[in-house]
């Protein structure tokens, strides 16, 4: 079956999975990482497409060993996702597993990832001097002198070029750092320096789309925590906006988002994904380097939404019995402090 | 395009049967098609179900008979080991949809393929695998056929194997359950499904009760896509 694979699909250079060898619509490698791989699939039906999490063995481990790791990890997965699931949190759903073969099979979660639409949502409408249109704006930069900052799109880039490895990274993302990358490097320049910065940064606060999802995003995290569960590994990439249901079906809307036309929405349900890195706490602690983990890659990831990230607290604040949100806020003040590690001093 | 619209039509004239049969309103809005089944003799056949993922040696043939009279019966050949009776009866009480039924097939299916069956044969296993728990007698009791079953959905899983290496065509299982279970074929369809599906014994066995949440969705629709989810989810994790 590899072998019918157009030489676009990723997938020709590893074999498919057992259980995808008799895939009668070829599934396509979404993402390898170092502990398993990603493919989009369907279960059952090809109107029921799904996301397939694939765990390949690893040869240099023992096999017995080996076979533990495997089932002990995807079953943990699926439980977590479940017991989600029941708690109303959303998540996607579990469609099928085989804990032995290494897979699992997951409902397909459509739209962008949070990280996608903030982005896009930042550049279209609060474009900085060296993402709008040269014409439009020279004038302005000339007189205010407006500059991107270099150490924030370092970050960006570098970021961005992960991604795009991982082959999730949609075209109009690439382009527009591409831009950046053209004519933003002119020199340092940091948002609070200038009046122009502080207007900018007035309006992004003020940006009522992109509160209410950084509220959403909180809430979303609350209501995780308050299942019982941490999910080890929160970042914008981690988390779904599923757009509202309309009349395009889900592979369409991914399309249309691709298109550099397309006009930036925060409409939407956030949906989490990967719980590879999760699992069952209830502790401040766990929860507090949750939060603290969600904060730092929002600082390197949309350094200019930042400044919202109190919404998002604010929103995790009414989805907790109020005692229990409070100590964990508390406890981010420690967290913040020391970092993630906790020190093992005393 | 052609074989959807018959399929319409076979439900369509199903439909007009069942009315028929159970007395109900003569004047149904389906009535006029009663005179179109007098013209066409169209028999409601065993579907077979493509699924993804599976090889196409392994074909998956699906009934549906609505007010079963030998329950008892087909449940006799069943606990004698009757090879003549290699199949996945369901009680279609505690289905909810195409998507359920076809989810415990997929996943007996993979059992079979992988060589991991828990239970003597791939058609025992797909009633083990409709069970959110482990234990396979209870799992028996409560999705396979019973002497009080009167809605049945069969499965017959298909495949060649050493001793059999051409496996029975659909018509030949056709053949043999016409002339076996007494009762009404009826097309497998998610709208006839839904008209025998018993949502308290599927919240119950699903442990789908005291979830505050889901009670408070108030549309039936909404509330069932969610309960289907869960119930996904539970078969998957049997077990483990």
């Amino acid at each position: 079956m590899a072998a019918q694979l157009p030489p676009t699909h990723v997938a020709a250079s590893f074999p498919l999975p057992h259980v995808l060898a008799h895939a009668a619509i070829a599934p396509t490698l979404l993402a390898q990482g170092a502990e398993g791989r990603l493919y989009k699939t369907n279960h059952l039906h090809p109107s029921r497409p799904a996301a397939l999490k694939y765990r390949p063995s690893k040869p240099y481990r023992h096999p017995i060993l080996d076979a533990r790791l495997t089932r002990a990890r995807i079953l943990a997965e699926a439980r977590i996702l479940y017991r989600c699931r029941r708690e109303a949190v959303p998540v996607p759903l579990v469609f099928a597993l085989d804990e032995a073969a290494g897979w699992l099979l997951l409902e397909w979660i459509s739209g962008d990832p949070v990280r996608v639409a903030i982005n896009t949502w930042l550049a279209q409408k609060h474009p900085t001097a060296s993402s709008r249109p040269r014409a439009a704006v020279a004038q302005k930069v000339a007189s205010l002198g407006s500059r991107i900052s270099e150490e924030q799109e370092d970050d960006d880039s570098t970021h961005q070029q992960k991604q795009q490895q991982q082959g999730d990274v949609p075209k109009h993302q690439v382009r527009e750092n591409t831009n950046q990358d053209d004519k933003g490097t002119t020199g340092k320049w940091s948002d609070e320096e200038t009046e122009n910065g502080g207007e900018a940064r007035r309006r992004i606060r003020e940006d009522a789309p992109l509160k209410a999802l950084m509220r959403n995003v909180g809430t979303v995290v609350g209501k995780l925590h308050r299942a019982g569960i941490v999910h080890g590994d929160l970042t914008t990439s981690n988390m779904m906006l599923r757009p509202p249901p309309t009349a395009d079906s889900g592979i369409e809307t991914a399309e249309t988002a691709t298109d550099s036309g397309a006009k930036a929405s925060l409409d939407g349900d956030i949906v989490l994904i990967d719980f590879g890195l999760s699992s069952q706490s209830s502790s401040d602690e766990d929860r507090a380097v949750d939060l603290y983990v969600l904060e730092r890659a929002f600082g390197s990831t949309h350094p200019r939404a930042e400044v919202l990230f109190p919404e998002v607290l604010e929103g995790y604040r009414g989805a907790l019995p109020a005692k229990q949100a409070t100590s964990v806020l508390r406890k981010l003040e420690d967290v913040r402090m020391r970092g993630r590690k906790r020190s093992m001093v005393g | 395009m052609v074989r959807s619209s018959l399929n319409n039509l076979r439900a369509v004239i199903l439909r007009t049967r069942v009315d028929r049969m159970q007395q109900i309103q003569p004047r149904s809005p389906l009535h006029h098609t009663y005179i179109l089944s007098q013209f066409f003799a169209i028999t409601i056949m065993l579907e077979t179900v493509p699924l993804e993922l599976i090889p196409p040696t392994h074909s998956v043939h699906v009934g549906f008979y609505r007010n079963v009279r030998n329950s008892a019966k087909l449940q006799s050949h069943l606990l004698a080991r009757n090879t003549d009776f290699e199949y996945a009866f369901v009680d279609a009480s505690v289905v909810s949809s195409r998507v359920h039924l076809l989810s415990a097939a997929f996943r007996a299916l993979t059992a079979q393929l992988s060589g991991t069956l828990r239970t003597p044969n791939v058609h025992s296993e797909l009633v083990t695998s409709l069970s959110p728990s482990h234990n396979i007698a209870d799992a028996y009791r409560r999705f396979g056929i019973g002497p009080d079953t009167k809605d049945l959905l069969v499965v017959k899983i298909t495949f060649p194997t050493d001793a059999v290496p051409t496996p029975p065509s659909r018509e030949q299982i056709q053949k043999h359950l016409d002339e076996n279970v007494e009762g009404t074929p009826t097309d497998f369809s998610d709208e006839a499904i839904a008209e025998v599906t018993d949502w308290g014994k599927v919240k119950k066995y699903y442990k789908l009760n005291g979830l505050p949440w889901l009670d408070a969705i108030k549309d039936q629709e909404e509330s069932r896509g969610q309960m289907q989810g869960l119930v996904l989810g539970a078969m998957a994790l049997r077990g483990v």
